[in-house]
């Protein structure tokens, strides 16, 4: 007995030796440099897997295609570029525990994500502390940039936080407009997820709908997850409603829409950046025909910067779907490593990189592959392009671009 | 127009399935006292299953013909995990503490979604909802209610199999030796019924119950999800809760109950002066979960309670 407990002890000791030296060794790689050569790691965090994963995996795979770039233009010299992607499974805790785990690695210089809004805010706080820039290409909700008062006093809550996409401000007036002058409809019923993002999108277009002289005659709310919707479509087809603007993911508005429609209930489904998706269309069938969608920037498809990144996309057979933030993501990781290539000299990582980072990111200016790329005082995307897509014949087409000016 | 005849009707279809789903649970624990938590997870292998079948056939086939191919499909799926879960994960916990298999119940559970996870992702497409077919007609107009064609499957199978079970429980012989079985074990086996091979016959008609749960699920929803099988489970287990655990009519009872109650309440409730932030779809599971604690607190044994000399 004795001697078995020996046994156990000895082994532990030996593993934890073990691991103890191959964690020396591998920092020893990183930081060896004996060529002038160092790695810089831009972290990655989306939902890869489970709810809202196609456009997340957009991301992941946008921010790949940057990093490809750079390491073989060689854009910084004497560094190579890699990428550490997690995943958050849109969940808020775990994306919090994902920045904690990139902060704490020493080879991060700059995080591209997240997907969500409500993700975000959980993220925001841990990269501040740690000084470590974080640029997000899809999250839409105001007070991420603006702060929670964004509609009297703006103040940027983190300087560490920044996003090539455009806020929901402009894409819930965009999209009240739209509905409004643009395919007459006069009463909304609005429904929303209750998330960060579906909420604060919801209340604009609400808000910003009967500023144009639109009334809402119902509002309800779903749970993310919901499949059945069918007392909730019962109430919208007697409300007399003849749009239905949906604040929320695709994952639960491609199931609404079909109930919907076959419901009979033969009015329009409207929502946001967050449903578009061809996942959408090939979930809801035939129902989704009519729907419509705002989306951040225009097209990606008519941008001709962003061709060989959609030609790279589709020759790779990534998965996950590029339409929706690729490109923003694409944008959102060269932007780090052009900040990176002014901080890092001679292959040479300075102790207060990820500052310094910050601040390049905050004075970055250079044309992307989805617009011009520089960021105001809040962090927020210079680029306010908007795009309305609707279902045509099985496919997302564009129908108006433009941008917002709130009533 | 007057929704009450809808909402009910809305309610009836989504409690059909729930009922499906809870005989699993209350036929298990009726026989062996097992809540299996991996049960949610066969339902949704069962709809994974009909899946697989329907895209294993030529492409452009008539639902009319794919139907019963992904029906037979799925229930083998779905049995075949059921009875392999008996035999493998519970049979050896057999004389164990309670909680052994309750624990193992719950790793299977996670086992069981995480393989369906990781083998099912088609064409290296994002791991999220698949795509389920559905039946090649529209909805039909039955006066002010709407059904959906996903749900006509659902009002035909379930009654159809609640009856062929209610049948086969009373009058067969298997189904005597289940209901002896349930009320004494020991006693059971000693008359000279093969216990094993009826605790194997609970799980399979368990499963069997909850591919039809999973297929009808499929054509009502339009997609089918990795995940799905555990708030379905979790809603279920409630409604066999609901009607008395152990009791198979309890079960399709507590179902219906919890479906029409769920709907009702999402439907009404923000209409109670007073009560507006409680209505609405968000809220359904609350209501659910409301309704169970209040069935507990008065009648514990459920709404048709355990009964003893019949709960197979």
């Amino acid at each position: 007995m004795r001697q078995r407990s020996l046994v156990i002890l000895t082994s532990v000791l030996t593993t934890g030796a073990l691991t103890l030296t191959a964690c020396g060794s591998r920092d020893k790689d990183n930081k060896g440099g004996d060529s002038g050569n160092v790695t810089v790691t831009i972290g990655v965090d989306a939902p890869l897997t489970g709810q809202n994963s196609a456009t997340g995996l957009g991301i992941q795979y946008g921010a790949q295609i940057a990093v490809d770039d750079a390491n073989k233009n060689k854009a910084v010299p004497g560094v190579t570029f890699k990428i550490k992607a997690l995943d958050d499974k849109a969940i808020p805790a775990t994306g919090q525990q994902n920045a904690t785990q990139l902060v704490s690695d020493k080879d991060v210089l700059g995080v591209v994500g997240p997907l969500n809004s409500g993700v975000a805010t959980q993220m925001q706080q841990v990269f501040a502390t740690a000084n470590l820039v974080e640029i997000s290409p899809s999250n839409t909700g105001v007070e991420l940039t603006q702060g929670k008062n964004w509609q009297t006093t703006k103040s940027r809550p983190f300087k560490t936080y920044f996003r090539t996409a455009t806020t929901d401000a402009l894409q819930g007036a965009y999209a009240a407009d739209y509905a409004y002058n643009g395919i007459h409809k006069k009463k909304a019923f609005v429904v929303d997820d209750k998330q960060t993002y579906g909420a604060g999108l919801s209340k604009i277009f609400k808000e910003q709908f009967v500023k144009q002289g639109g009334k809402v005659i119902g509002t309800d709310h779903v749970n993310t997850g919901d499949r059945d919707f069918s007392t909730l479509v019962t109430k919208i087809k007697n409300s007399g409603a003849d749009v239905l603007y949906y604040g929320g993911q695709y994952d639960e508005s491609e199931v609404l829409t079909k109930q919907l429609k076959d419901a009979g209930a033969k009015i329009p489904l409207f929502g946001g950046d967050g449903m578009f998706t061809p996942t959408y269309i090939k979930t809801a069938g035939k129902a989704s025909e009519g729907d419509l969608v705002t989306s951040i920037g225009v097209p990606v498809d008519t941008l001709p910067a962003a061709k060989d990144f959609v030609a790279t996309y589709k020759a790779k057979k990534y998965p996950g779907d590029y339409g929706t933030y690729g490109s923003y993501a694409y944008d959102a990781t060269t932007a780090i490593i052009k900040a990176v290539g002014q901080v890092v000299k001679d292959g040479k990582v300075p102790s207060d990189a990820r500052s310094q980072v910050v601040d390049a990111v905050q004075k970055t200016s250079f044309d992307g592959i989805s617009g011009k790329i520089s960021f105001d005082e809040y962090g927020d995307t210079t680029n306010k392009q908007l795009t309305v897509y609707q279902v045509t014949n099985g496919v997302w087409k564009s129908v108006k671009s433009g941008t917002a000016n709130p009533k | 127009m007057n929704t009450l005849p809808q909402q009910l009707a809305n309610g009836l279809f989504l409690g059909s399935m729930y009922g499906l789903i809870a005989i699993g649970y209350t036929m298990v624990y009726g026989i062996v006292q097992l809540i299996n938590f991996a049960h949610g997870e066969i339902f949704m292998t069962g709809g994974f299953g009909a899946l697989t079948v329907y895209l294993a056939l030529p492409d452009g086939i008539s639902m009319w013909i794919a139907l019963p191919a992904m029906l037979i499909g799925g229930a083998l799926v779905a049995v075949l995990i059921a009875v392999g879960a008996e035999r493998f994960a519970y049979r050896p916990l057999r004389g164990a503490p309670r909680l052994a298999p309750l624990i193992t119940a719950i790793g299977l559970s996670l086992a069981l979604q995480q393989a369906v996870f990781n083998w099912y992702h088609v064409d290296g497409d994002a791991k999220s909802a698949r795509v389920f077919p559905q039946l090649p007609f529209g909805p039909l107009h039955l006066g002010s209610v709407t059904v959906q064609s996903g749900d006509v499957f659902l009002i035909i199978a379930a009654p159809l199999c609640m009856a062929a079970l209610a049948f086969f429980v009373r009058l067969s012989r298997t189904g005597r030796a289940m209901q002896a079985t349930a009320q004494d074990p020991d006693t059971a086996q000693l008359m000279g019924i093969d216990t094993n091979r009826i605790i194997v016959i609970a799980f399979a008609i368990g499963g069997f119950f909850a591919a039809v749960a999973g297929v009808s699920y499929g054509l009502k929803y339009g997609s089918v999800s990795y995940d799905m099988g555990f708030l379905a489970g979790l809603k279920a287990f409630t409604a066999a809760v609901l009607g008395g655990i152990g009791n198979i009519y309890g079960a399709m009872l507590g179902g219906l109950v919890l479906g029409v109650a769920e709907a009702m309440a999402t439907a009404y409730i923000a209409d109670v002066p007073g009560m507006h932030q409680l209505g609405g779809g968000s809220w359904a599971p609350v209501w659910a979960f409301v309704l169970l604690i209040l069935v507990l607190l008065f009648r514990p044994q459920g709404l048709l309670g355990e009964r003893v000399a019949d709960r197979a």
